[in-house]
């Protein structure tokens, strides 16, 4: 593609420092983004996916947390140098985050009216009528129906499918470039989740934003991610097209984790267990992380951290056993 | 040898000072299942569906406001202090929350052996050994029956909760979503016990999900259900590969494939889950099925066997 | 529970082991006798001070009692009191909070009723009307506060239930055939305790002051008793004069409560059930798992499991 790309993130590392030790949240991730995209960070809980989202936007807990090396590249200018001034100015109106929990990501005592006014009134300096109007088109984008009814009404007497999408139409109000989006739809029933999902590509055709979904689920990844990264203790081990890495999936990690996931339309196909337990994120081996757990684990694996190969077309692995291939014309 | 005949259960839905109910949450309208020795039944649905309130009803932690429940031909009912703890040996289950579902001040050890009967002719010493053998077979270590339940993963201590429900030697086990709030690699070890130990000790399940998937590893049969009423049985593989219900092709093409190019011709359903103190008229799932006929807002449809062995609930048929 | 040193309540901690041990070690502690006095030495002011002696460090009252002694010797009251008034309405409280969190519906409602009648009674006026009705004496006091505190106990002990009543692990009690009276004891008890404990250390200094005050209005324990509020009392006449014969007892009192305070602060904070203790992880992995090499990571993996 030759249009720049929307974000890049160069090595980035995120460490918590707590009485027991440091902890490698993220270990080194690095990631291109073009607009209109979407990407699933997908792994399973203590991958860092979530922390890699909270770093991008600079939110890490702090004290104990801090980003400790890297840069995140929005439209070339690195968010990790500027003021605390300067970022609130990015977040919201160039990034926006869509967390789990529908239920207290909304304020409940205040009407969905004012919760996306607020937003729109801080980014978009809008006010009386051109507010309002701003407001309910941001809500009729998410498919609300009866917008203007629901401007007073309260967060509970949504639905949880509801809710989120009011919480997206107020992440969205102010059309940023990206929508972070942090397992949106592990709190929602499948069927709404379906409608949730739809909405999400249909807005994004719409808008051109990028989009980032965070999730475990990979049948959410095969349903609307354009390119995949999978995590695994802090580092992406796999990352490409979707369709590539269902296809071919070039890393042990990924490889483990399609096996021994059931799937609603293949029957009774023998699930392969992955032995062993997720690592310590305060104690990680020398080596790769997963070399303990890999069913192709090799002496090397245990003692250093294997490189990045390239399986052509931008499909990336970080494995010693990964053998390279080069298309024609890649780097 | 467990059978529900037409079992509804309402809550009252009382607000604030009034006396009385106000109005009734219909969770379930009128169910009925029967799972045999061995089988596994398969329960799906979305939140409303009422298959906890179902799994409630089996495990007698709720009774039910109309309807019976026989258990090898017994009225659940009239059952004497003998037949209940006879029942409670012989159906016992595994909950989601590996975390709630062990007492974090109970040694592993008290927790497994706790559906043991007091009295009774096994010495301590007994149940000390049927505690380890249990454990063992569930995949854990016999020593750590001496440890505390914060000293384990969430993995293993579901596998706790599974070695509690097997130490009475019961034949049937209520599985209320086993594995949705473990991790993903995890998911599979687990999934994976439970059907070996259903073949290696002939146990029936009820399992219980929102997973589709999870549910299809180990169900022989499976139940759809939707707003407090059962919508589709059948023969899994039947069900999955060729579902009758409108709401079960929905269900199954929400039910994510782990394929980009396996996409199903997706259906994506209009509106919510109904309100389960005021249903829609009719067929409960007529506001949002894409084959509503006119008739389907007026009539509630009856569940018939439509093909040998499948029953449905739609006036399509 | 692990605590690191420099979390430890030492200030709360050394005043209470010090209370304790004043109080057992009383008569080994206290110069003179608390109850009985040299007229001719009345109202003799603190040492140090103009007219002050060695052998009354703190002073006499007006009967010629030396306030030291008569402060040590206090702190038993206090403190057997307030244990005796905590241990019963503790143990009646918590017994009904139990079984109405269980039991819910009507005993529940009726249950709180009571508490709630309980609790709004305007607690000193109770408490005068009732001693005076039955005259100052030791049990009575205890008895009355009893009366007084057990709604408090009962309340939160309810609420405490209804929150442990609804873990799975009390659901698959029943379902393993466990009696009521099993799970209650053997279930939500057990994880009711910190609560327990953390409420009783903090009625503790409430206790203190409820004795203090009583005794202060004469309705407490009855004179010559060196009951700290008692000693208050007494020397309301003379503040302006001999102002020691109020103002030690009243440290002594404020420094217990404090500390008893802090001490149930800082127990609320540590016994705090949400934290997850994740310790050594058994190596609980069998053999019927892919085998695994000696170079897997050891130790915990921080709520790696969680959904």
């Amino acid at each position: 593609m030759a249009t720049p790309p929307l974000l890049v993130v160069e090595d980035l590392k995120t460490h918590f420092f707590t009485r027991r030790g440091v902890t490698k949240a993220v270990d080194g991730v690095s990631f291109t983004l073009h607009a209109g995209e979407t990407m699933a960070l997908v792994g399973e809980s203590g991958c860092g996916k979530s922390v890699t989202c909270l770093s991008l936007v600079r939110l890490v807990p702090e004290p104990a947390g801090r980003i400790v090396a890297g840069r995140v590249l929005l439209e070339g200018e690195d968010l990790l140098t500027k003021s605390p001034g300067e970022m609130r100015r990015v977040r919201g109106k160039k990034i926006a985050m869509v967390l789990q929990d529908p239920m207290t990501s909304l304020n409940p005592a205040l009407t969905i009216g004012t919760q996306v006014s607020e937003v729109v009134r801080l980014h978009q300096k809008l006010r009386g009528a051109a507010l309002r109007e701003r407001v309910l088109s941001a809500l009729r984008r998410l498919r609300i129906s009866a917008a203007d009814r629901r401007l007073v009404q309260y967060p509970h007497q949504f639905s949880g499918g509801m809710r989120q999408r009011v919480s997206s139409a107020i992440g969205l109000s102010c059309e940023p470039r990206l929508l972070i989006a942090d397992e949106p739809t592990t709190s929602l029933d499948v069927t709404i989740q379906a409608q949730y999902l739809e909405l999400l590509k249909e807005v994004q055709a719409a808008a051109g934003v990028a989009i980032i979904l965070v999730t475990h689920d990979f049948g959410i990844v095969a349903a609307i991610a354009d390119r995949v990264a999978v995590m695994y203790a802090g580092r992406i081990v796999e990352m490409g097209t979707t369709l590539e890495v269902f296809n071919n999936p070039s890393h042990p990690y990924t490889r483990s984790l399609l096996r021994c996931l059931p799937d609603a339309g293949l029957g009774r196909q023998k699930l392969v267990e992955i032995g062993g337990q997720p690592p310590d994120l305060s104690r990680l081996p020398a080596g790769c992380p997963f070399a303990p757990r890999c069913p192709e684990r090799q002496a090397i694996c245990l003692e250093q951290s294997p490189p990045t190969v390239s399986v052509g077309n931008g499909h990336l692995a970080e494995c010693w056993a990964t053998k390279p291939v080069s298309s024609p014309g890649s780097p | 040898m467990i059978e529900a005949f037409g079992l509804k259960k309402y809550f009252p839905a009382s607000s604030g000072f009034a006396i009385g109910a106000s109005g009734w949450v219909r969770a379930l309208d009128g169910v009925s299942v029967k799972v045999g020795a061995g089988e596994t039944l398969g329960i799906v649905g979305e939140s409303g569906s009422g298959k906890t309130t179902l799994a409630k009803i089996i495990l007698l932690l709720e009774r039910p406001t109309a309807g019976s429940l026989r258990f090898d031909g017994k009225d659940v009912a009239s059952f004497t202090r003998d037949d209940l703890a006879r029942y409670r040996r012989s159906v016992q289950a595994v909950f989601q929350d590996p975390y709630s579902s062990l007492n974090p001040r109970m040694r592993v050890e008290h927790i497994v052996a706790e559906p043991l009967p007091r009295n009774g002719d096994m010495s301590r010493a007994e149940k000390s050994d049927r505690v380890r053998e249990v454990l063992q077979l569930v995949g854990l270590r016999r020593d750590s029956a001496v440890l505390y339940p914060h000293e384990f993963s969430g993995g293993q201590r579901q596998r706790i909760a599974i070695a509690r429900a097997l130490v009475t030697y019961p034949k049937f086990i209520v599985l209320d979503e086993p594995v949705s709030a473990l991790d993903v690699s995890i998911r599979a070890q687990i999934l994976n016990l439970l059907k070996g130990l259903q073949e290696k000790l002939g146990l029936a399940y009820v399992i219980i999900s929102h997973d589709l998937a999870a549910a299809r590893y180990l169900a022989t049969r499976m139940a759809v259900m939707y707003a407090g009423k059962l919508v589709e049985t059948g023969e899994c593989d039947a069900v999955y590969g060729v579902p009758l219900h409108p709401y079960t092709e929905a269900l199954l093409s929400a039910a994510l494939p782990l394929h980009p190019s396996a996409r199903r011709q997706r259906i994506v359903l209009r509106g919510e889950v109904p309100n389960p103190m005021k249903p829609p008229d009719g067929c409960r799932f007529h506001p949002r099925c894409p084959k509503a006929m006119e008739r389907c807002s007026n009539e509630e449809p009856e569940g018939r066997e439509v093909k040998p062995g499948r029953f449905t609930a739609c006036h399509l048929y | 529970m692990r605590v690191r040193s420099r979390e430890l309540p030492w200030f709360a901690g050394a005043i209470l082991i010090a209370l304790v041990l004043t109080a057992v070690f009383a008569p080994y502690l206290a110069p003179q006798s608390p109850t009985e006095g040299d007229i001719t030495q009345k109202l003799i002011p603190p040492f140090g001070m103009e007219g002050g002696e060695a052998g009354h460090p703190l002073g006499t009252d007006r009967f010629g009692r030396d306030v030291l002694s008569r402060v040590i010797y206090g702190s038993r009251i206090s403190l057997i009191v307030s244990l005796l008034a905590i241990g019963l309405s503790g143990t009646f409280g918590t017994a009904l909070g139990l079984i109405s969190g269980y039991r819910g519906g009507l005993t529940d409602s009726l249950l709180m009723r009571c508490a709630d009648i309980g609790l709004s009674l305007p607690t000193i006026l109770i408490a005068v009307v009732l001693v005076a009705v039955s005259e100052p004496s030791f049990q009575n006091v205890v008895l009355v506060i009893s009366f007084l505190l057990w709604p408090r106990f009962a309340r939160q002990i309810r609420g405490e239930t209804l929150a442990v009543k609804e873990q799975d692990f009390v659901a698959l009690a029943v379902v393993a055939g466990r009696s009521s009276t099993w799970i209650i004891s053997r279930h939500i008890f057990p994880n009711v305790v910190p609560t327990l404990l953390v409420i009783s250390t903090l009625q503790v200094g409430y206790v203190i002051l409820l004795e203090g005050t009583l005794s202060f209005l004469g309705v407490g324990v009855p004179p010559p008793n060196p009951a700290w509020g008692l000693m208050i009392a007494e020397g309301r006449g003379f503040l302006a004069t001999a102002w020691w014969i109020t103002l030690f007892p009243g440290l002594a009192m404020l420094l217990t409560v404090l500390a008893v305070n802090l001490m149930g602060d800082w127990l609320r904070d540590h016994l705090d059930p949400k934290l997850r203790q994740v310790g050594s992880r058994a190596e609980a992995e069998p053999a019927t798992i892919e085998p695994v090499p000696e170079a897997r990571p050891r130790g915990a993996a921080a709520g790696a499991d969680g959904g």
